[in-house]
């Protein structure tokens, strides 16, 4: 399968109400455990940020092919995929954060959604709604008007070029034995 | 060059790959001896091992189980359904399921000898690194990587760097190993070390019982870490030993092991601490808040529902009532530990004090299973998380059982002594 290694998409950044970024948020401000029964990925979209002070409307705001910019350790807390795969329901494209929890990573590179670690993303001048084309493999960020440097996303790792290339973790494991 | 405890583990794991060199940084592929999933994710693995695979959906059935601890027994028909799902699966599959009687999944795996020291072991839960309590090395995870740790019996790993941290000191008796984990909270935040592993090392962590043991490694998640490798000690043994009769060989890093840093940190005049809403490392001393008006008490938790932990609060609680208007919650870790908390009288006490007991699971910790907040009550837990919304509107402070439970007694946040 021929997989997109560069992706456009107008951004959300994720802020709270005085302009910052907000750092630790956990899966339960992301994807409530009150949720969890849910197992369709089509209807966990509409519960995406249900918890999180001001961004309560997020799934009714983001489009198709949007991508998501956040800030340190994003998806600390729980191991529910459905953190990653509410976004994957609402069409967001791509993640890029400052870090994120260790496992909500793993999730995402195992669902096959594109996600990147950029140190420094949150001293960008990056306004919400920007365009911006990102390159997976280089991790190369730039905005679509405009010419100010951006930092540079870590690149995809091979394991991670892997499994987007087969789709999932489970496609992939159809490969390996 | 010398290995960390971790690096030990993955090595002696490496799967397929002839050079497996498990260094900080790379990726390598390795084999699990245990692999799991609980009432929550567990039914999102069926899913996906139907959808994705025609056939031989499981690689060792011997190796895999479900433990039901989450929402336990289920109070709502989802859960129901989604319980039932995972039971049918494991019938055809020949897989063992710890059922909704059992208690916390990770207790169980470590109580009944299933994890063992150096055993690799991944669960749909995020404390799964508890196990770092015993020498193992648990990885919680997704139930997309579940399903195939379900199938292949592998999962991929980018190897972690190792800080090495010192405790320096002993505490007083009125300091529990929830202070001492709560200071390494305060220590290092929620991500300051995000994605490393902590290998523990002290007088303090040798002489510690398993309980507070487990206590420690169970807030690793909170820090970002991957786990918390408590120095190993004779009495981690014993608790490994009680299982096996064949030789155990816990493993240990090399002297000349290369840490990522190294931190001493003194504990030797540690006071009681808390998280204050609504950050696990949001830390202060306890008597900084002393005289805050408490409305319930959650004693229980993989963090502290065991045996050490039922017996500190009724320490505190024997032949005295509660503070009237202040509910207490009381869940053992496991149904062992219920049992042996029963027939030592524990409970008796604890219900005379006032409290509610509850059979072993998750319970308080997970959603509404055993009660949430409402808007501005003040609830003190001893689990390990006391983000906002998870327990209800309310405000959780998260606290040693000690301080749980004099607490409840004066219905009002206090210092034990
Ligand atoms: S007690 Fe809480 S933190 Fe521990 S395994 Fe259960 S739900 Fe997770």
């Amino acid at each position: 399968m021929n997989k997109q290694t560069k992706i456009t998409g107008k951004i959300w950044i994720i802020k709270d109400e005085n302009g910052c970024f907000v750092d630790d948020i956990d899966t339960d401000q992301i994807f409530h455990n009150k949720y969890l029964a849910i197992t369709d990925i089509e209807k966990m979209g509409e519960y995406a940020f249900s918890n999180l002070d001001g961004w309560e409307d997020f799934p009714d705001k983001v489009k198709e092919g949007d991508i998501l910019v956040v800030g340190a350790n994003f998806g600390a807390g729980s191991s529910r995929q459905q953190a990653v795969d509410c976004f994957t329901a609402l069409g967001v494209k791509l993640i890029i954060g400052e870090s994120f929890g260790a496992i909500y990573w793993r999730n995402a590179v195992n669902s096959g959604v594109p996600i990147l670690v950029c140190e420094g993303i949150k001293e960008t001048r990056l306004n919400d709604r920007d365009e911006i084309e990102v390159d997976l493999l280089s991790g190369e960020i730039v905005r679509v008007s405009g010419s100010d440097p951006l930092p540079c996303a870590k690149p995809f790792t091979k394991i991670q070029k892997d499994i987007y290339e087969s789709g999932s973790l489970l496609e992939y494991g159809k490969k390996v034995r | 060059m010398g290995k960390t405890v971790i690096e030990k583990i993955i090595t002696f794991h490496c799967s397929g790959d002839f050079n497996c060199e498990a260094t900080p940084g790379s990726v390598v592929w390795m084999d699990l001896d245990v692999r799991t999933a609980r009432d929550f994710g567990g039914p999102n693995v069926v899913k996906n091992l139907l959808e994705s695979y025609e056939s031989d959906r499981v690689a060792d059935p011997g190796k895999t189980f479900f433990t039901f601890d989450t929402v336990a027994p289920a109070n709502n028909i989802p859960y129901a359904q989604n319980q039932q799902i995972c039971r049918k699966f494991a019938a055809e599959n020949g897989i063992r399921v710890f059922d909704v009687n059992s208690g916390i999944g990770t207790h169980t795996l470590m109580e009944k000898g299933i994890v063992l020291p150096g055993y690799t072991a991944v669960g749909t839960d995020s404390h799964y690194n508890i196990l770092g309590a015993i020498n193992a090395f648990g990885q919680g995870m997704g139930d997309i990587d579940i399903a195939f740790a379900f199938k292949t019996g592998k999962t991929w790993l980018e190897v972690p760097s190792t800080v090495r941290v010192n405790l320096i000191g002993m505490p007083t008796e009125l300091v529990s190993p929830k202070d001492v984990v709560l200071r390494l909270l305060q220590e290092f935040g929620a991500s300051s070390l995000l994605g490393k592993t902590v290998e523990l090392y002290g007088d303090y962590v040798t002489e510690l019982s398993m309980d507070g043991r487990i206590t420690i490694a169970s807030m690793a998640t909170e820090m970002g870490l991957i786990t918390i490798f408590p120095e190993v000690s004779d009495r981690m043994m014993e608790f490994c030993k009680q299982h096996i009769n064949a030789n155990l060989e816990a493993v240990q890093a090399d002297e000349d092991a290369r840490y990522d840093s190294e931190y001493n940190i003194e504990i030797g005049n540690l006071k009681p601490l808390l998280a204050a809403p609504f950050h696990p490392h949001n830390v202060h001393e306890v008597s900084e808040y002393e005289g805050v008006k408490v409305d319930s008490v959650f004693l229980g938790s993989c963090t502290n529902g065991r045996i050490d932990d039922l017996e500190a609060a009724m320490e505190v609680l024997d032949g005295k009532r509660i503070k009237d208007g202040v509910m207490f919650k009381v869940v053992p870790s496991t149904r062992k530990i219920y049992q042996e908390a029963m027939e030592r009288g524990i409970l008796e006490k604890l219900f005379n004090a006032g409290a509610i007991i509850s059979h072993a699971a998750c319970a308080g910790c997970a959603s509404g299973q055993l009660g949430m907040t409402g808007e501005d009550e003040v609830q003190l837990s001893t689990a390990n998380r006391n983000f906002k919304g998870k327990q209800g509107k309310g405000k959780t402070f998260l606290v040693s059982p000690a301080t749980a439970a004099i607490s409840a007694l004066e219905g009002k946040i206090t210092v034990p002594v």
